[in-house]
């Protein structure tokens, strides 16, 4: 299967005051053609400082990148900013997890919808408005002239979200990064936009990378999974896999910290002890090891390689789960 | 809440603070400790005082006196300035001085907003970087040095040294426009340099701020050009500092140019106060300090319309405050 977007050894390090920040530490990652990829990890392991930089939208004087990105066969890393931005929008779009902050609070949403269809596709004023509105309502937003018209503020978080949408779709793009796109609704609103995204790429052909925290989110909305920890991906598997027969202590313990239906009440839940190992400092071996209940003296003092199962299956530890030794 | 009842409100406040300060100006001139009467009539006798005591208020109580004062001053009857040979009408002053403070106020305006505006984006978008730190120190450096320094440099280097502007005075409009502009470009240029520094320094904040915020990576991820980004996404929602300061600054104009107005012999309003203050024309004073007061509260009603074309949201929040 041919790849859509190959991540090679994608290093993004922040220089800060105390010293260099490694977000992301050599990632390799392959989006395959009209596939859905969740990344999971919890907050700081890196997952949207991937994508953004994925997408070359990571800004400043002070972010220092190393690898290479193809993208559709187009080796971003390679490109000017001017040749990577006319990939936008018709090749890759990104929708953002903060619906209240990602939509620019003072133009109307007319105008930020529509703006993408002129200057990307070259619509006129009138087509580009029409075909806004058209949007909206593929977007299930009822009453579409009118949202057209209104300000981002005057709109419930939902229905900005799915405006979000709207705007990242606009132009047909062939791969979407969702980062996050459901953390700052509320269940119900999360579930409905799920079932968009879901019902969008089945229509657009698109494929997506999710990005989401929630395990329970990549379970039913992607075909791969990443794990990622600490800026690495430590697992990578076909979803149903991952949940049936994982590699990783950290996806073992992720998921166990997930609460059950059938946990009796008052069980107390699961969780990670311990904290991401500080990012401008990672140590020498596996990051995972002072919070991993298999973690033996290698652990601590040797960096786990990749490894590979025959059927594709890639994790990153010393002591894999189900495999004999 | 209604959008008129809003600025209804707004009016009748604004209103209240112009009638607060013309009271204050009018006790503050009766608490002076001499006679008024014959401040301005020092000649004369007191038969005469008597008579312009009773026609200016003076013997009635303050409330009096600054009613009196206040409906001749609606009905455009600024008071008398007073000197030995005669009087002449405060309007008249104020009707020669007014254009000339107008005008200097707005081109001034315009010449820092056309310059500060596209420095503090450029700066802003650099933040850090070499072409952000020489337009930075250098409006640090020249927002340091007074207005005055700067009016008496030009009259010396642009004015006398080579010769090529008129160093005073004031030419109207209509006695042709080149004529006109030329002896208004080194005043316009005195009062603009700090304000251009300001205006950059303000507007580079707020967008440096804003950059930072999800929706400009957003408008990048849309594909758009950075300066799309800067100019379409960023400047509007970044300009709320600007606008307020650049209001303030156009009143504190009208009446605070006195130093350049009269270094460059423009005469404006600002000179009015300066001579009405050295004349002890306390009537001239009083009516004058009212017409600034006016326009400090007239640019502040200006500022809450352009905050609502600004930010949406403003307009918004008011009516359902």
């Amino acid at each position: 299967m041919s790849s859509l977007l190959s991540v090679k050894n994608m290093s993004i390090n922040f220089d800060t005051p105390r010293g260099s920040l490694e977000a992301v530490r050599g990632v390799d990652i392959e989006i395959p053609a009209g596939t859905s990829v969740g990344v999971v990890g919890e907050s700081g392991s890196g997952k949207t400082v991937m994508c953004r930089a994925a997408m070359g939208l990571l800004q400043g004087s002070n972010v220092k990148r190393s690898g290479t990105v193809v993208f559709d066969g187009h080796e971003l890393t390679a490109m000017s900013k001017e040749e990577v931005r006319n990939l936008f929008g018709s090749g890759m779009a990104m929708i953002f997890q903060d619906p209240m902050t990602a939509l620019n609070p003072v133009r109307r949403i007319g105008s930020q919808l529509s703006e993408g269809l002129r200057v990307r596709l070259g619509m006129s004023k009138e087509d580009a408005l029409v075909r806004s509105k058209e949007l909206l309502e593929l977007v299930r937003i009822p009453n579409a002239a009118a949202i057209l018209k209104s300000f981002p503020y005057q709109l419930s978080g939902g229905m900005r979200q799915r405006v979000m949408i709207a705007i990242a779709i606009a132009c047909n793009p062939k791969l979407l990064f969702a980062d996050e796109p459901t953390t700052a609704l509320d269940v119900t609103v999360q579930a409905q936009i799920l079932q968009l995204l879901r019902e969008l790429r089945e229509d657009l052909q698109m494929s997506m990378v999710l990005v989401t925290h929630d395990l329970g989110v990549v379970a039913g909305n992607t075909d791969y999974v990443a794990v990622m920890y600490a800026g690495e991906v430590v697992e990578y598997a076909p979803t149903t896999k991952l949940f049936a027969d994982m590699r990783m202590p950290y996806t073992e313990a992720l998921l166990e910290s997930i609460p059950k239906v059938d946990h009796k009440s008052g069980t107390r839940l699961a969780v990670i002890a311990g904290r991401l190992p500080n990012p401008t400092d990672r140590g020498a071996g596996c990051s995972f090891a002072p919070r991993c209940k298999y973690a033996q003296e290698k652990c601590h003092k040797e960096h786990p390689e990749l490894k590979k199962d025959p059927d594709g299956h890639l994790y990153r530890c010393w002591f894999p789960i189900g495999v004999a030794l | 809440m209604s959008r008129i009842s809003f600025w209804l409100q707004r009016i009748a406040q604004l209103l209240i603070v112009l009638l607060l300060v013309t009271f204050g100006v009018s006790l503050l001139l009766r608490l002076v400790p001499v006679d008024l009467a014959t401040i301005l009539l020092p000649a004369s006798s007191e038969g005469e005082r008597e008579i312009l005591r009773a026609e200016l208020g003076f013997d009635k109580g303050p409330i009096g006196y600054y009613l009196q004062w206040l409906g001749n001053f609606v009905q455009g009857d600024f008071g008398k300035i007073y000197f030995s040979g005669g009087t002449e009408e405060v309007s008249d002053h104020l009707k020669q001085a007014m254009p000339r403070s107008l005008l200097l106020m707005v081109y001034t305006q315009i010449l820092s907003l056309v310059i500060a505006v596209p420095l503090g984006v450029l700066s802003a978008y650099r933040a850090g970087r070499r072409a952000d730190k020489i337009i930075s120190n250098s409006l640090f450096a020249l927002s340091s040095v007074p207005n005055f320094a700067i009016a008496l440099l030009l009259v010396i280097f642009v004015g006398v040294k080579f010769a090529w502007l008129p160093t005073l005075g004031y030419v109207p409009i209509a006695e042709g426009y080149w004529e006109h502009l030329k002896h208004m470009i080194m005043p316009v240029i005195s009062l603009s340099l700090g304000l251009i520094a300001t205006y950059t320094r303000l507007l580079r904040a707020d967008m440096i701020a804003a950059l930072r915020e999800d929706y400009v990576t957003m408008a990048a991820s849309k594909g758009l050009s950075d300066r799309r980004i800067l100019w379409r996404h960023v400047l509007r929602p970044s300009s709320m500092t600007l606008l307020t300061s650049a209001a303030l600054s156009m009143g504190a104009l009208i009446g605070g140019a006195i130093v350049i107005e009269s270094i460059f012999a423009t005469y404006g309003i600002g000179f009015e106060v300066f001579a009405a203050i050295g004349g002890r024309q306390y009537i001239a004073l009083q009516s004058t300090v009212a017409v600034i007061a006016l326009f400090y509260v007239f640019f502040n009603l200006v500022v809450d319309v352009g905050s609502g074309f600004v930010d949406p949201r403003t307009r918004d929040r008011r009516v359902n405050a």
